[in-house]
């Protein structure tokens, strides 16, 4: 023991007391979920700073995420709604798993655990169909040239450089236009695009709405389309996509990709945890105070899709 | 810990707080009721704020209760709550106030 930290004969500290009544991985545990809670503040402020930014050609999340599997139509909101019960769900079954871990019930700890598991694929399984769909596309747009306002008929219409095509106030797929001739889903040529606007021209109830939400009257549409119209496009690459502004697209790569990641992680932490479980590590350890630190993990990727779901489905 | 002799209730009872509170999100996001729609508040809609609130209110049974957090001795829980309750609305501040600033000045 060092001499200078010895006082009246005892030593000032030997280490053994918890402060925090924590123990050491516990508190690390929660010092990496304070970093990573940073981490995701500073994505989602920076998401609100572009919506804020580009409110004019940001989407509205009902037009982008409608779909549900093995259902036709609309349904905005029900798939990321079975996703966030999914994961609620597979939260509880984690602290059910941390809950008899307290109790040393082995197979108890086994069958939640192995419920949790199951429960975060399917999460994963259903983010990578939302990503299938977003990549893939919907009803499709038209990039137009809006690098400044201009005027049709005196009127004055400001810059815009997506328009979508509406029928009786709901969104229209372009595959009713263009023949469903995609071979580049992203991209079609010349041609493609001309016999897009006379397919356009011709069905009367057809209007557009650029990127802006206004709406132009057929007319004043075909005409947009010859003057402005550049091509078509289906899906969502990093560089553009179909929906709205290019950042819309790439923040929800990033940020759904990230907390997917953290999913990833997470799922496989489990599985190493189970294996342990069932190996009696634990149990030889004389506690399944494992259990709870991956479990603190699993409950933080809980709460960050918590904030993901309300900042990109419902705001 | 207190906990460990704790039964199952307790769990089950935030999972049901948090599904009663994630299903009125869906239907207010489903139904928007116009009134929430149109008063504007704070630059953003009544109906927007109302959603910040229902997940922060999540964000808390999940922080104190499935996370336990809220049973842990208290100079832990300002430790983990702190650094977050100060920077991240500061940050919101910042980086909003200059979003609105920046799509003014487009």
């Amino acid at each position: 023991m060092d001499e200078a930290l010895i006082k009246d004969h005892k030593p000032a500290w030997k280490g053994g007391d918890l402060p925090y009544k924590a123990s050491y991985g516990k508190l690390m545990m929660w010092f990496f979920l304070i970093t990573d809670t940073l981490t995701f503040s500073a994505f989602l402020a920076s998401y609100g700073f572009s919506r804020f930014k580009y409110q004019d050609s940001w989407p509205v999340p009902e037009d982008v995420f409608t779909h549900f599997p093995f259902l036709h139509g609309d349904h905005p909101l029900l798939f990321v709604a079975l996703m966030t019960f999914i994961l609620i769900m597979s939260s509880v079954t984690m602290v059910l798993a941390v809950n008899y871990g307290h109790k040393m019930q082995k197979n108890k700890v086994i069958l939640w655990l192995v419920l949790t598991i199951i429960g975060g694929s399917m999460f994963l399984g259903s983010q990578a169909w939302e990503w299938g769909h977003f990549i893939h596309g919907d009803k499709g747009a038209v990039v137009t040239n809006g690098s400044s306002s201009y005027s049709i008929n005196d009127s004055l219409f400001v810059n815009s450089n997506l328009a979508h095509v509406f029928k009786d106030g709901h969104m229209y797929s372009i595959d009713n236009l263009s023949e469903g001739n995609h071979h580049d889903s992203a991209h079609s040529d010349d041609i493609d695009f001309d016999n897009f606007i006379s397919a356009f021209a011709s069905e009367k109830d057809l209007n557009l709405r650029l990127s802006d939400k206004t709406i132009l009257d057929h007319d004043v549409a075909v005409e947009y389309l010859k003057e402005r119209g550049l091509r078509t496009i289906k899906g969502a690459d990093l560089y553009e996509n179909e929906y709205g502004h290019t950042l819309f697209g790439d923040y929800f790569f990033f940020i759904t990709g990230f907390h997917g990641f953290h999913v990833f992680s997470g799922v496989v932490l489990l599985i190493i945890l189970l294996v342990n479980v069932i190996k009696d590590t634990y149990a030889r350890r004389g506690h399944y105070e494992m259990v709870e630190k991956i479990g603190l993990y699993w409950h933080f990727v809980d709460l960050v899709w918590v904030f993901v779901f309300t900042f990109f489905y419902l705001v | 810990m207190a906990s460990e002799t704790k039964g199952n209730w307790w769990i089950w009872k935030v999972f049901w707080i948090l599904l009663f509170i994630t299903a009125f999100e869906v239907a207010l996001g489903m139904i928007k009721p116009p009134f929430l729609v149109d008063t504007i508040f704070l630059g953003t809609k009544l109906l927007n704020h109302i959603f910040i609130i229902l997940t922060i209110i999540k964000a808390a049974y999940i922080i104190l209760e499935f996370m336990h957090l809220g049973h842990e001795k208290k100079s832990l829980k300002w430790t983990v709550l702190l650094p977050a309750m100060v920077l991240v609305p500061y940050l919101l501040f910042i980086i909003l106030s200059e979003g609105v600033h920046s799509y003014l000045m487009i």
